[in-house]
């Protein structure tokens, strides 16, 4: 039994301070806005101001003869390359392929939301490249913008692509073969609860906004292209394959620091293309940085599902069945990941932490003239635990149910994992009652009427709600997302360098841009490795050091990345066996590795990892008749399952009668990430991740008006959360079931919070109306405004 | 942003001098005027900047009760006002955030009515006196609809000056992006009545709500309002509220305001 030191100061448990934020923090980092080349030239991009229109002519000839105008393209310059396309192909119902319009780099034809390109001006200055955009004419025919979905789906004149008659892009059932079942089952059941709900559209705003400077090389034709990218090699793949028609290995995409991302970043970007192109055609760097109304208008949103769903259940709350219909939109071009979005990271949720035995989904994508829509932190997953915590607390009303009460009973069991869901996942293990016993603790949830009573004398309402909720993140095994559709494989790799004097890089897939990777992953190496973290570098988001990498989305750095760096690092140390077996004039098998040290086992013969590394270098006295010299091992990982974590939250609020007004007073999270690397970053993510959920519960509202005009498009009317609409969360993770089928028992904490936290919200502030009489306040959709609020109570 | 030249005079007179000028714009504290000819929205070809005007700053007592000089940043006046004013001074303290609030100046403020900004609430509750290089204008006369004063072109809000209320609070609704008012209330109680102005709410910018004035005059008491009732018609609708619930904001608000105050 190890003897209790206390916290742990390093290795895998410990909470280390992040190595990246003195960079940050003192102005240190480097993002694509910060690089500058010699002899760049700036990008500016001209937007449409409408949503819908038929591009008739663009002059450019006034515009051409500007001071210090270098190159003006416009999408009929980009018509022949290819489409930037999505990464995943759907099925409808009757098993026809969806419909994918053409996303061109920039807009050529039409025009299809208010922010979309149609011409690049690149300029000695960017003041210059923006006095010539205003001096380009533009003939544009303005169509009736198609923003409802409702509306869209119903009007088959009014087509955001002229080819799809009805905006739909696939009309999606999951698991078809279960509809009959299920649809029987709602027939006969005792207890129908049917909710209509909104899952409001967010904007991502991440801190920085995108970037991309290109820097041809006419020499070599080499394209270089620095961006703002959760996952470089994909956009690389993307760019070279897909668009450009480029060979991949002419291609470098560098995605230096980046400012956050939320899923925006994940995606290639119109922009990219464009100012490669340019960069070619000019022999120039050209430079193009987003201004915040650019990343409002443009950035791909997030959310943006109207869902009907039901619940079928016995008179005692039992569930029965779940059924949905929704309506997902994804604006006016296909995203990367938006078809997987609605679908395969939503519809396999919707089962959620449940038993309920039969459960159908049907989802309808849907084209509007609006930005496109794809992940956003949770992606899927918080519309599925969404719908499914709403209506499980409006069951427990109608039933007379406590809210707790309905979750126990329906809960599944420890002794039920492995288990197959019924919307065709395999849930490797957990244990809800766990997380849920230590949120009723932890939240003192017996002590809530207390709490209530001093509320009260305040003159306000107080709630309490609760979420019980699961993901699948870790995405993904190549061969399930196959089947389903995916045109990637979703493995990750990672290259082990050891140095001769000791010293190790660690090129990972996974890309950081906020979470702290370059800490993490090194705790983990030099805990297996036995040697000091500050021996251990990681280098992300460069394609020409990486063996290769799937990104940073869908909570999978740990669960993926890591674990190809575990498997490296563990052959590194099955070497590292084998040199100290020959220095040490030893069998193989008689070495062990261990606190950095290679020894002959029942001996105090030893080599330490240095001195391995140091022999495999200057390998003079070494096995090279059977062994490479050198200490570099790549590994690729491709998981065996999802993970699964899953937690039990509770938010307690109070309303102001008088104004609406939501206030979050406290917020509780028990949750099972299985095994922590960095208890202190764990803590970190579900901070950041309620607090973007209570930014959607809240205040977020991303809204079109009727002419596809974005009315939230700055901070003036686009409310992100602050410090002061926040409480001191109380986050827990020592609920551990490791996750079954990776080599570190992790599962990913980075979306929990998003996922976990906005029903919770929602459905404290039902419960407040409903103690404070209310009674007749059924739901209320997000952002739960004040103005919202009150004009419920007054219905 | 345009190119423009920036004129930084040192007295009113050469203030004056400079906005006749051909397409000149007086600059303050610039925090509505920068963003806007950042994106390009405006585009004077000289910005009269008035904060390095020495008679144009500080916080003093006078005649009119509280005279602030028009170039004074709201930080100022959140410290300087707070022993004869309070209400006023936390008006100030709750303008914007840090930055905001030691750039932002009154005269800015004022001379922009924006119909959501704080303190035109307090220079009309107050019965304030709009001071300028050409004349002095009551509140009541200065406010004219949104974005709309009395001022002519050129005219330079040389100092505020409030008489000092014998109660007074200022309870803001925070509208939950901007910080600008959703709607906020300023009531002052004087000798001579009670006066009640509303920014935030109406399309018509700051006003005056006269039914509760007189409710209040005849007994200053959140009570007194209980029964009256706020006409939606006119009020603002917009993504963050309905006219109805700032209808009903402006009737809660001043009821916790004369709460606060008394």
């Amino acid at each position: 039994m190890p003897k209790d030191t206390g916290p742990k100061d390093h290795g895998i448990g410990a909470s280390v301070t992040r190595r990246e934020d003195i960079r940050f923090l003192t102005g240190k980092g480097r993002y694509t806005a910060d690089i500058n080349l010699r002899g760049q030239s700036y990008a500016y991009f001209l937007r449409s101001d409408v949503a819908h229109g038929v591009i008739n002519a663009i002059d450019t000839s006034a515009a051409t003869a500007m001071p210090g105008v270098l190159a003006i393209m416009t999408g009929a310059d980009f018509a022949a390359m290819g489409g930037n396309p999505a990464g995943w192909l759907i099925q409808s119902r009757g098993g026809e392929a969806m419909k994918e319009p053409k996303r061109p780099v920039l807009a050529h034809g039409k025009v299809r939301h208010v922010g979309d390109a149609y011409a690049i001006v690149v300029a000695e200055t960017l003041e210059q490249a923006k006095d010539a955009a205003a001096a380009i004419e533009a003939d544009i025919t303005e169509l009736p913008a198609i923003v409802d979905m409702a509306a869209a789906v119903a009007n088959k004149d009014h087509r955001v692509h002229d080819e799809i008659g009805d905006n739909v892009c696939f009309d999606w059932g999951w698991i078809e073969d279960n509809r009959a079942a299920v649809d029987a089952a709602f027939k006969s059941a005792p207890h129908v609860t049917t909710l209509e709900l909104v899952n409001n559209r967010l904007v991502p705003n991440a801190m920085e906004p995108r970037a991309s400077i290109a820097d041809y090389d006419a020499g070599t034709q080499d394209y270089k292209l620095y961006t703002t990218s959760q996952n470089p090699h994909l956009s690389r793949l993307l760019i070279a394959a897909f668009v450009m028609g480029i060979p991949e290995n002419k291609l470098t995409v560098i995605a230096p620091d980046v400012g956050g991302g939320f899923g925006s970043k994940i995606y290639h970007y119109g922009e990219e293309a464009a100012v490669l192109a340019a960069s070619k055609a000019l022999n120039r760097p050209v430079k193009w940085v987003a201004e915040r109304t650019e990343s409002f208008l443009s950035d791909a949103h997030g959310r943006d599902h109207v869902t009907k769903i039901q619940l079928a259940l016995t008179k005692d709350g039992t569930f029965l069945a779940l059924r949905t219909e929704t309506l997902a939109n994804v604006g006016a071009y296909l995203s990367n990941f938006s078809t997987a979005t609605p679908t395969f990271l939503h519809g396999t949720l919707m089962s959620g932490p449940y038993k309920t035995p039969l459960v159908y989904v049907n989802v309808k994508a849907v084209f509007t003239n609006t930005a496109p829509v794809d992940a956003y932190r949770g992606a899927g997953r918080p519309e599925a635990t969404y719908s499914i915590e709403r209506i499980v607390d409006m069951a427990a009303d109608e039933l007379g149910l406590d809210p707790l009460e309905i979750r126990r009973k329906n809960l599944l069991t420890p002794d039920q994992f492995p288990y197959q869901s019924p919307v065709g996942l395999m849930y490797d293990i957990g244990n809800y009652q766990a997380t849920l016993d230590k949120m009723v603790q932890l939240g003192d949830v017996a002590g809530f009427d207390a709490r209530a009573a001093e509320s009260k004398a305040k003159g306000k309402l107080r709630g309490i709600g609760y979420s019980t909720w699961i993901e699948a993140c870790g995405i993904a095994p190549s061969n399930l997302v196959g089947v389903l559709g995916a045109r990637v494989g979703l493995f990750d790799a990672a290259t082990v360098r050891v140095n001769a004097t000791g010293s190790i890089s660690v090129m990972t897939g996974a890309h950081s841009h906020g979470q702290g990777h370059e800490t993490v992953f090194a705790q983990i190496v030099a805990d297996r490795l036995g040697i000091p973290e500050g021996s251990v570098d990681i280098v992300h988001g460069d394609t020409s050091k990486i063996p290769f990498g799937m990104g940073s989305y869908g909570s999978r750095s740990l669960s993926v990345a890591g674990s190809a760096m575990i498997k490296a690092v563990d052959k590194i140390i099955a070497k590292g066996k084998k040199i100290a077996a020959h220095m040490l004039e030893a069998a193989e098998g008689d070495i062990v590795f261990e606190g950095g040290k290679f020894s002959v086992t029942g001996t105090d013969k030893a080599k330490t990892f240095g001195e391995i590394a140091f022999s495999a270098y200057v390998p003079h006295n070494y096995p090279l008749e059977t062994l490479e010299p050198g200490l570099e091992e790549t590994a690729f990982y491709d998981p065996a399952n999802f993970t699964y974590p899953a937690g039990a939250y509770a938010c307690e609020v109070e309303v102001d009668p008088g104004t609406g007004r939501v206030e979050v007073m406290s917020f509780t999270c028990a949750d099972d990430f299985g095994n922590v690397m960095n208890p202190m970053i764990v803590d970190g993510q579900v901070h950041g991740g309620v607090g973007q959920g209570i930014g959607q519960a809240l205040l977020e509202n991303t809204s079109y008006d009727e002419n596809g005009q974005l009315l939230s498009g700055s901070y003036m009317d686009y409310a992100m959360p602050r410090a002061q609409d926040v409480p001191f969360y109380t986050v827990d993770h020592s609920c551990i079931t490791p996750c079954t089928h990776n080599p570190l028992g992790v599962k990913g904490c980075g979306e929990a919070g998003a996922i976990g936290s906005p029903p919770a919200v929602v459905n404290a502030v039902i419960n407040a109306l409903h103690r404070g009489g209310y009674d007749h306040v059924k739901h209320i959709d997000m952002p739960v405004s004040p103005s919202r609020v009150w004009s419920a109570m007054q219905a | 942003m345009y190119d423009f030249e920036l004129v930084k005079p040192g007295t009113i007179g050469d203030a004056v001098a400079a906005m006749a000028r051909g397409d000149a714009q007086a600059l303050s504290g610039g925090q509505t005027l920068l963003p806007t000819m950042k994106q390009r929205l405006a585009s004077p070809a000289v910005l009269v900047s008035l904060t390095g005007i020495a008679e144009m700053q500080g916080v003093c007592i006078g005649d009119g009760g509280l005279h602030i000089g028009g170039a004074t940043p709201h930080a100022v006046v959140a410290r300087e006002a707070a022993r004869h004013y309070p209400a006023l001074a936390a008006l100030a303290s709750g303008i914007g955030d840090p930055a905001v609030r030691n750039r932002g100046t009154i005269g800015g403020s004022v001379a922009n009515n924006d119909p959501a900004a704080c303190y035109p609430s307090a220079v009309l509750a107050s019965g304030a006196v709009v001071v300028t290089n050409l004349r002095r204008i009551a509140a009541d006369d200065y406010f004219k609809g949104m974005f709309t004063t009395a001022l002519k072109d050129g005219e330079i809000i040389t100092e505020v000056q409030f008489p000092i209320p014998a109660r007074a609070a200022y309870v803001k609704f925070d509208q939950p992006a901007s910080r600008f008012a959703l709607t906020a209330v300023f009531v002052a109680k004087y000798a001579t009545g009670v006066r009640v102005a509303v920014t935030g709410a109406s399309n018509g910018g700051v006003f005056r709500w006269s039914e509760a004035e007189a409710a209040l005059s005849a007994n200053f008491s959140a009570t007194a309002i209980a029964g009256l009732t706020v006409n939606p018609a006119g009020m603002i609708a917009d993504l963050h509220g309905t006219a109805a619930y700032r209808a009903n904001l402006v009737k809660v608000l001043t009821g916790r305001a004369v709460t606060a105050a008394a």
